[in-house]
């Protein structure tokens, strides 16, 4: 396997904060890492500076994205690598419709007329995310990135503010991006992710390779997703010493 | 009505907003008509469809041109219960027009108002007997081709009980034209529960001034909309058009204007809601690009059970120009609910960026804001104007 991601040393300030002082991460081909901790520890920061949002300012260290490095690329320039975001929080925008939207960002002209699959077609002529329940913003953000079609998904809490009638259909279209849109778990995945999960809902849905645990702005310990969901789900995110034997 | 001396003493009136302008610098434009059959082949075509109104007249009930002050082309058949001809020659056809004319707007309102009445301006004479509805959008072309010339039009439109009319117009100059004023006096009146929609387009020279003057009288349950645009460069642009609405009438005043540098946009309007019951909306939307743009706004309650609101939104996206909102709300009654909002400023970069994180690239990213701020967060502009705004926004860059 090759790494699509690798992710050495990085530093980086939001808003004037350091918030992440040293990650190293590795994401390889095809691989879905899942990225655990505790609120506040970077989690979301290290998402943002994956994609280059200006929100956050590398100060140190290197993200190789296919063995190039991207930290002095813009947004665009990363989208059109084939790096994608589903944003957790993502801004309203007045005005822009999101059928324009998923239009523009479409390498597959199709995917308009399957809104319906994500629940959306009544929202193709609504402005982007104004007024959107959470679930709604979900299903929107997953209808534009099955429209951009990525080979490197970050997803930043899909789960979250989802009732659990939306998680199913949530949690299909997050495998179907993985997945090729086979569902079958037996074919060889293309597209790799890096995923922030709480709850681990979302794993039913699309499995894990690696776990990441992230406490005060680095990894701490790295395993097996679901030892060390059990394992937090069990003691939290203290002190762990069975996890750091486990690190790989 | 005042007496003509007082009209005559107006012309040096200045404007209540907007910069003077030295009527003596212009020439008054010719009078003389150029005949124009077919407009198709017209070398005027290219002007007029960059403003919105469609040379094939294809989804239009009739077209009607002026160029310079004088009346080019009349569609010579149009639906039923619909009456477009020239203000000169309705006056010789309807008895009585003459004491109509000059009633909402005052002739001696400022020089420009004045310079018209006293030139004896022609315009357009539209009318809709009561109870037709239009079906399809009428439209008008007001276009300036003689340089360092005054365009003095002065338009009627009357919407009678339980008509309606949608309505484009379309103001421009020839690209040799650059340096003229456009004087454009349009009175509307509208009977009890009437319909008027009136969209202007207008695309100027660098260094042409504007001065539209409209005044729209509204009858009992009666709606008005207006929608204005300038999407171009332009020197000297000054307009205020001022609705006095009756019992239970409404209207809506849409707004969306670019300042580029070096133009010089004084714009918005004025609703009196003198009726019980009586509805407005001010709706402005503009951006800077380098220019100076001022987006103006007045609602004045009258009478019980008026409800108005007036939203001012700018976006400056390039330094070098300034930008002024100025909402305004007055009250003469209790029983009135009227509420502004105005907001200035850039676009929010995590909007950008969200649109770049789909593949945009930053000047796709800001042009599908613009446009969507533009048009997009308008509701119920007309299906016709709607195409002809996306092709203006196309036309105006605003990526660079």
């Amino acid at each position: 396997m090759t790494e699509m991601l690798k992710i050495t040393n990085l530093h980086a300030e939001a808003g004037g904060r350091k918030i992440l002082k040293g990650v190293n991460l590795t994401v390889e081909e095809g691989e879905t890492c899942i990225l655990f901790g505790p609120n506040g520890s970077g989690k979301s920061t290290l998402l943002s500076t994956i994609m280059g949002y200006s929100t956050c300012e590398v100060t140190e260290g290197s993200i190789l994205f296919k063995g190039k490095e991207i930290t002095g690329l813009s947004v665009d320039e990363r989208a059109r690598m084939g790096i994608g975001m589903m944003m957790q929080r993502p801004p309203n925008i007045f005005g822009v419709k999101l059928g324009d939207l998923v239009k523009a960002a479409s390498t597959n002209p199709d995917v308009v007329g399957r809104a319906e699959e994500f629940k959306m077609s009544g929202f193709l002529d609504r402005d982007i995310n104004v007024g959107f329940s959470g679930g709604e913003i979900k299903r929107s953000e997953l209808l534009q990135l099955t429209a951009q079609k990525p080979e490197f998904i970050l997803l930043d809490e899909p789960e979250s503010g989802v009732d659990l009638e939306s998680i199913d259909l949530i949690g299909q279209k997050v495998r179907d991006l993985l997945y090729d849109e086979t569902g079958s778990v037996s074919r060889q995945r293309h597209v790799s992710s890096l995923v922030i999960t709480h709850t681990g809902q979302i794993l039913d849905y699309i499995g894990a390779d690696r776990g990441y645990v992230m406490k005060e702005g680095r990894i701490e310990y790295s395993g097996r997703p679901y030892d060390l969901l059990k394992h937090i789900r069990q003691n939290g995110y203290g002190e762990c010493e069975e996890c750091r034997a486990r690190t790989t | 009505m005042p007496s003509k001396d007082d009209v005559r003493q107006a012309l040096d009136k200045k404007g209540v907003y907007g910069k003077d302008i030295d009527l003596e610098r212009y020439d008054e434009g010719d009078k003389d008509a150029t005949e124009i059959t077919d407009l198709e082949s017209s070398e005027y075509k290219r002007y007029m469809e960059n403003v919105g109104v469609v040379a094939d007249e294809m989804a239009r009930s009739g077209t009607l041109m002026f160029i310079n002050n004088a009346m080019s082309h009349c569609s010579p058949k149009v639906q039923e219960g619909l009456e477009v001809m020239s203000v000169s020659q309705a006056l010789k056809v309807h008895q009585g027009l003459k004491e109509f004319m000059w009633n909402a707007m005052d002739p001696s309102k400022d020089k420009y108002t004045a310079k018209t009445y006293l030139e004896d301006g022609d315009g357009f004479f539209v009318r809709v007997k009561a109870g037709y509805h239009i079906k399809s959008p009428m439209q008008s072309c007001m276009l300036l081709d003689q340089n360092r010339s005054i365009q003095n039009i002065h338009n009627i439109i009357i919407v009678e009980d339980g008509a309606s009319l949608e309505m484009i117009t379309g103001c421009t100059t020839t690209h040799h034209a650059n340096d003229s004023l456009h004087v454009g006096v349009t009175e509307m009146y509208l009977g009890d529960d009437a319909n008027l929609s009136y969209s202007m387009i207008h695309s100027w020279g660098d260094k042409t001034s504007v001065r539209p003057r409209t005044k729209s009288v509204l009858g009992k349950r009666s709606n008005y909309i207006n929608n204005y645009v300038i999407l171009n460069p332009v020197g000297d642009l000054q307009s205020f058009p001022v609705s006095d609405l009756s019992e239970g009438a409404s209207t809506t005043y849409n707004t969306m204007c670019i300042a580029h540098a070096g133009s010089d946009i004084d714009t918005g309007g004025m609703v009196n809601l003198n009726g019980v019951g009586s509805r407005a909306e001010i709706m402005s939307r503009s951006i800077s690009m380098g220019g100076k743009m001022c987006a103006r706004g007045r609602l004045v309650g009258n009478s019980p059970g008026a409800k108005a609101h007036l939203e001012c939104r700018s976006i400056i996206l390039k330094d070098g120009g300034s930008t002024l909102a100025i909402p305004e709300l007055e009250a003469h009654v209790a029983d009135v609910e009227m509420t502004h909002e105005a907001a200035v400023g850039k676009i929010a970069r995590d909007q950008i960026e969200y649109l770049m994180s789909r593949g945009l690239d930053e000047d796709q990213a800001v042009s599908m804001i613009v446009r969507g701020f533009l048009s997009g967060s308008i509701n119920g502009l007309p299906e016709a104007l709607q195409k002809e705004l996306d092709a203006a926004i196309e036309q105006a860059n605003l990526g660079d």
